[in-house]
Formats: structure tokens, C-alpha cells, sequence
């Protein structure tokens, strides 16, 4: 174990599988460089077949990482921002989604989209918006958003071992993040969750940035002997659901915490099944904790109003006691 | 046209010493977010806007500042809202990447490499339907014209023949990725030939001369003739973002040689000393506009900084209506 960030996990994982799959390659805006960093220095040990700068034209990236997976490839396709997939989004919606389940299974589609999510850099809306429902609501993606530098690694080299599209979701805020990170080659697989807290009083759900809130408020409330339980979903699609019950089944009390809008929000998708499934365990209603139904504001005191303080989670954890 | 030249050297020097300040700002950290120069590509912005109305239109781009300023924008208005400032042009939700004044109509910079050709088309046509003569311009990169966005948009105002410029800010990079990389053609100007439309190009450095061309290509648009891609050559001589060379930590992008060059082309002292040669001002007037012009700049960040932040409860203000 040795202490690394947030983005030196990615780089390993991303160098890692690069050596040991030689279909494994990596495209994007600036990948040499590495807008991002997670991507900087890899050009020097794979070179420019395998290590590819493109021109700033996310929809015909995005169209070659179909093209390429379907034809026996593993991309990685860096699009930097969250809300660059959105020029990108006909590539995903439309094809990379659905290729394999409309040609009856003629081909598989080994293919990650790799981009920074969520806001809390002041960054304006354009680049700080979380856009995880939108992946989250189409077909046969699959959507993985870590909090941690072990996390990020384990679980990118599982997206990108995996035959499915994935849209990997770094959290913006958290690239310099440190962490225990393994030196063996430790795979997580998607879809398994991580109780990231233990606690018997409230279950707490939560990915990305919003796990770290998640842990502030729990730390909070331990002052006030409430002790909440903190589940990391750390994969969004297909998601740990087992995991959140069988917290909630303790608990009784259940609140969801997503960066992303109320309406058919991560948060949204946790309470429903939540109340579906594991309403004979619930002492009181879910609640939601998400971001406010606005563009994201450019000012610090107003983006910090939009996205879900650890205030918002205790007062959301009152509730489910009173 | 003496007091052409002037004004243009004047919308200049608004940019470039609102922009070094910005710079200075941005390193000691006073600014959130990050901010986009248009330090060397002055030319280009105040020549172009020189030959509008002020109701004519302009779409802008992540490196916004200039298009604002010389559009005719506040700069207090533009600082505070650099700042997330309540008085700034957007009330402190735009940001640097945001910024906006749509009563000079400058519609919006934006964050989105290419989103703002789609909307120049949309108040040209607006234009168009409601009978005036105004015309829009929409600013982007040599990067920006790899998007889709730049070829729907091109072929769509052909098509529907809009009163609408292109205006290609060519400083040869898309953050780090020299254009000659991007893309396999020297010129952006020769995309106009496949949609049909005219194909300028022009030294950005020259603020005159790009001033003559797109004074010829608004009385085009408005004489209703359609479209035409302008495609400036010009440097940047910041980095992509401020803040640049901690974050490439000693990679680089481009060359000294290069830098220099761009260093050497400097459009206010080009402009600067056509102005002294020609007899239209003397050394001595411009320094004393300069004089003007920084403690402009100076008020501007007094004003922003004695700004509030925005209130919380604006939070849900300028939603629906
Ligand atoms: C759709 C989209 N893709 C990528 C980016 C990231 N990005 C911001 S500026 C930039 C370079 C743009 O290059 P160019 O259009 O030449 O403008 P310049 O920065 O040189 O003025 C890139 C790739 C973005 N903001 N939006
Ligand atoms: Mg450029």
C-alpha cells in the first residue's frame, strides 16, 4: 500500500491495462498533455498509435470508440468535461447502448468514455454540471463514479476489462485526493458497493464527491450519538441495490445523496427502490438530499447553495429520526 | 476614419489592460475559477466589433473578455462578474466563461468550444424575420471550426442565406494541440468554399485590416448576400488558461522561437505606431489614453471588490417567469 492521488490511480490503472492488453488504447482532446493529468506521460511509453490526440470534435470521438470496440478494440475515450459528452450524446444514446442488444448480439462493446464530474470549482455551468443521470437513463450503459484513490483504480481497470460502454465518472473536485492505493493489481468489480461507514441509527447513499459529505455529516452526527452508516455505491449503473437494503434493513431510516437534480436523480432512483423493496424495514420516510433544480452559478457562495452541503444531510437524517 | 482608428486602438487598450489585470488577479489567487486571455488577439475583437452597431449581434467564446469590451462592454460590470460578484453583468452567475451584456448585443461568451456558432445563426435569422438590418457575428477558435457545430451552422446559413459573419480567431492552437495537428488544411478560410460562402482571410495582428474586411462583409450580410467566413491569423500570447505553466509542469507546447514571435507581433504597438507615423495622435495623447484607460482598469477592481456577493435568495431569481 502506498498513499497516491486521486489522478496518479487513474494514470496507473490506465498504464496498467495499456501493458497488459495491447487492444487497450486511449483517445481524446490533449491526452498527451493530459488536461487532467491522469492521461499525462503515457504518449512516452505507448506512443502515438496507442496514445492518440484528436481535434475538438467530441461526436466523431466518441463515434470512433464505437467503431473501434465493435471491432475487437478496448478505448478509452477521454472527453475531459462531463458536459463535452453531451455533444457526444447521439454516439452513446444511440449506438454504443444499444449496438450489441439491436444487432442480437453480434458484437461486444468494450468501451469506456472517461470524464471529470460534478461542480464545485467555480467553474461556470458549462463545466460543472453532474451529469451521471443521463448516462444512468440509457439502456445497457453502464456508469461508475469512485470516491477514492483505490477506488478509481480498481474500478477503472474493471470498466475497462469489461465488454460493456461504461461512462467513468472522475469526481472534478477530488483529483488531488490522497489514499491508500494497493500495489497488486486489485480489480472492483462494477456493480458492488462499500459500506465506507458503519452505523445502526440511518443509511446514508452516496457516490463521488457526495460519499465525502456523506462522511463529514456521519462524523457530525456521531457528536449527537447518531450513528449513520455509509454506503459508497461507488458503480451507479448497475448499482449495489442488495447492499443498500440490506443496510437500510438495520438501519430503518434511509437517506439518498446525490450531486445532480432532484428529478429522476441519482437520488431519485436510491428512495424509489428503497421504498419499493425495503418498505417493511423503514421507521420513516426516505429522503432525498440533491443538488437545487438550477444551472450551476458561477459564484462560490451560490454554487456552494446548489450543491448538497453536510448541513443538508444532517438536517435530511433529523428528519428521518423525528 | 482618424476617429475610427482611435476608437479602435482605444476598444485595444481596454482589453489588453483589463486582461493583465485579470492575469495578475488570477495568480494571486483572487479570482475563482479560471480565466481565458485574449492577450496578442486584441486586433481581432476591437476591428471586428468597430464595424458593427451597437444593435448588431456577437456570440462569443471561452475567451470572452475582449469580445465584452469591445462590444462597448462595462468594465465594471465585467470585473465584478469575474469576481461572482451581485453587480457583475450576470449577477455573479455567468463567470468568465459567461459573461454577457445583451444590450449591446453581445449574446453570451461560452464555455462550449463551438456553441455559440449554432446561436449567431438564430439571431441572424431573428433579424431577418423581423425586418431590421442587424447582422450577428459569431467569434471561435481554429479549434472550434472542428466541431460539428461550425459545419451545421456554416451550411445552414448558406442554405437560408443569414446575415451572419463567421469570425475565426486562427492563434494556430486548441489548448495544446497545434491546429496543424487538428487539421489537414493550412487555412480555415478554405472551409467556406464547401458550404458555398465567401472566404477571407486577414492578418488578426492588423486591426485595420480587419476592420476593411469585415466592414465589406456586413454591407454583404445586410445587403442580404448571406454569410462569410473571416478567418483572423493571429497569436495568443498568454497560455490557453491562466495558471498554465504550474499545471503543464514543465511540459511544453510550443517552442521559444515561436512564443518570441508571437511576443514580437503585437497588435496595439502595430496599430500604435500607424497612429504616431500617420499624425493622428502623438505619442504623448495615446499615453495619456493608456493613463485613462489603466485607472479604468483600477476602478473597475475597486468597484468589484467593494461589490457583495450574490445573495443566497438570488439563487431561484431569473428562473421561470
Ligand atoms: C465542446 C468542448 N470541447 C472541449 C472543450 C475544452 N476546451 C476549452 S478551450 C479549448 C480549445 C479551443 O480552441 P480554439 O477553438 O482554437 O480556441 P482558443 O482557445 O485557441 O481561443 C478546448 C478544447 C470545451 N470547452 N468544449
Ligand atoms: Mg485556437
Amino acid at each position: 500500500m502506498a498513499r497516491k492521488t486521486y489522478i496518479a490511480a487513474i494514470k496507473e490503472a490506465l498504464a496498467e491495462e495499456m501493458r497488459r492488453d495491447s487492444t487497450v488504447f486511449l483517445i481524446g482532446e490533449d491526452v498527451r498533455i493530459g488536461v487532467f493529468a491522469g492521461t499525462r506521460g503515457l504518449h512516452a511509453e505507448f506512443g502515438d498509435l496507442r496514445v492518440i490526440d484528436t481535434p475538438i470534435s467530441e461526436l466523431a470521438v466518441a463515434g470512433a470508440g464505437v467503431g473501434a470496440a465493435a471491432t475487437g478494440l478496448r478505448p478509452v475515450v477521454d472527453l475531459m468535461f462531463g458536459t463535452f459528452l453531451y455533444l457526444a450524446f447521439d454516439q452513446l444514446a444511440n449506438q454504443a447502448g444499444a449496438m450489441r442488444y439491436m444487432y442480437g448480439g453480434q458484437v461486444k462493446m468494450p468501451l469506456v468514455y472517461m470524464v471529470q464530474n460534478g461542480g464545485g470549482i467555480s467553474a461556470g455551468h458549462h463545466h460543472s454540471q453532474a451529469v451521471h443521470p443521463f448516462f444512468m437513463n440509457m439502456p445497457l450503459i453502464k456508469v461508475v463514479f469512485p470516491s477514492t484513490p483505490r477506488d478509481v483504480k480498481g474500478l477503472l481497470k474493471a470498466a475497462i476489462r469489461d465488454d460493456n460502454p461504461v461512462v467513468f465518472l472522475n469526481h472534478i473536485a477530488l483529483g488531488g485526493q490522497r489514499g491508500e492505493v494497493p500495489d497488486n493489481d486489485e480489480i472492483i468489480p462494477l456493480g458492488q458497493g462499500e459500506i465506507k461507514r458503519e452505523g445502526r441509527d440511518v443509511t446514508i447513499c452516496a457516490a463521488g464527491m457526495m460519499v465525502h459529505t456523506a462522511l463529514k455529516a456521519a462524523a457530525k452526527l456521531a457528536e449527537e450519538e447518531v450513528e449513520a452508516e455509509v454506503v459508497d455505491l461507488r458503480t451507479l449503473k448497475p448499482w449495489d441495490e442488495e447492499l443498500v437494503l440490506a443496510s437500510v434493513a438495520k438501519t430503518g431510516r434511509f437517506v439518498a445523496l446525490d450531486e445532480s437534480y432532484p428529478v429522476c436523480g441519482g437520488a431519485s432512483e436510491w428512495c424509489a427502490s428503497v421504498a419499493e423493496k425495503g418498505f417493511a424495514s423503514l421507521k420513516a420516510a426516505p429522503q432525498r438530499v440533491s443538488n437545487k433544480p438550477v444551472p450551476m452559478p458561477f459564484s462560490p457562495v451560490l454554487e456552494k447553495a446548489v450543491i448538497p452541503s453536510v448541513d443538508d444531510v444532517v438536517a435530511a437524517v433529523r428528519k428521518t429520526l423525528s | 476614419m482618424n476617429d475610427t482608428i482611435l476608437d479602435i486602438y482605444t476598444r485595444m487598450l481596454r482589453i489588453r489592460r483589463f486582461e493583465e489585470q485579470v492575469g495578475k488577479l488570477f495568480s494571486q489567487g483572487q479570482l475563482p475559477g479560471f480565466v481565458h486571455l485574449y492577450i496578442g488577439e486584441e486586433g481581432v475583437g476591437a476591428g471586428v466589433c468597430a464595424a458593427l452597431r451597437t444593435d448588431d449581434y456577437i456570440v462569443s467564446t471561452h475567451r470572452g473578455h475582449g469580445h465584452f469590451i469591445a462590444k462597448g462592454g462595462d468594465l465594471n460590470a465585467i470585473m465584478a462578474e469575474l469576481f461572482g460578484k451581485a453587480t457583475g453583468c450576470c449577477k455573479g452567475k455567468g463567470g468568465s466563461m459567461h459573461v454577457a451584456d445583451v444590450s449591446i448585443g453581445m449574446l453570451g461568451a461560452c464555455g462550449i468550444v463551438g456553441g455559440g456558432l449554432p446561436m449567431a445563426s438564430g439571431a441572424a435569422l431573428s433579424a431577418r424575420l423581423r425586418g431590421t438590418d442587424q447582422v450577428a457575428v459569431t467569434f471561435f477558435g481554429d479549434g472550434a471550426s472542428n466541431e460539428g457545430s461550425f459545419h451545421e451552422t456554416l451550411n445552414l446559413a448558406s442554405a437560408l442565406k443569414l446575415p451572419v459573419l463567421f469570425v475565426c480567431e486562427n492563434n494556430q492552437y486548441g489548448e495544446f494541440t497545434p491546429a496543424d495537428k487538428a487539421m489537414n488544411i493550412k487555412d480555415v478560410a478554405d472551409r467556406a468554399g464547401s458550404y458555398g460562402i465567401p472566404g477571407v482571410i486577414v492578418d488578426g495582428t492588423d486591426a485595420l485590416a480587419v476592420y476593411d474586411v469585415t466592414t465589406a462583409a456586413v454591407a454583404r450580410a445586410r445587403r442580404g448576400e448571406g454569410p462569410t467566413l473571416i478567418e483572423a491569423k493571429t497569436h495568443r500570447r498568454s497560455g490557453h488558461a491562466e495558471g498554465e505553466e504550474a499545471f503543464l509542469a514543465g511540459q511544453q507546447y510550443r517552442s521559444e522561437d515561436e512564443k518570441a514571435a508571437a511576443q514580437a507581433k503585437d497588435p496595439i504597438l502595430v496599430l500604435r505606431s500607424t497612429i504616431i507615423k500617420q499624425e493622428i495622435a502623438t505619442a504623448e495623447q495615446l499615453d495619456e489614453l493608456d493613463r485613462d484607460v489603466t485607472q479604468a482598469v483600477a476602478e473597475a477592481v475597486a468597484f468589484a471588490r467593494a461589490s457583495a456577493d450574490p445573495a443566497v435568495e438570488t439563487l431561484y431569481e431569473d428562473c421561470w417567469i
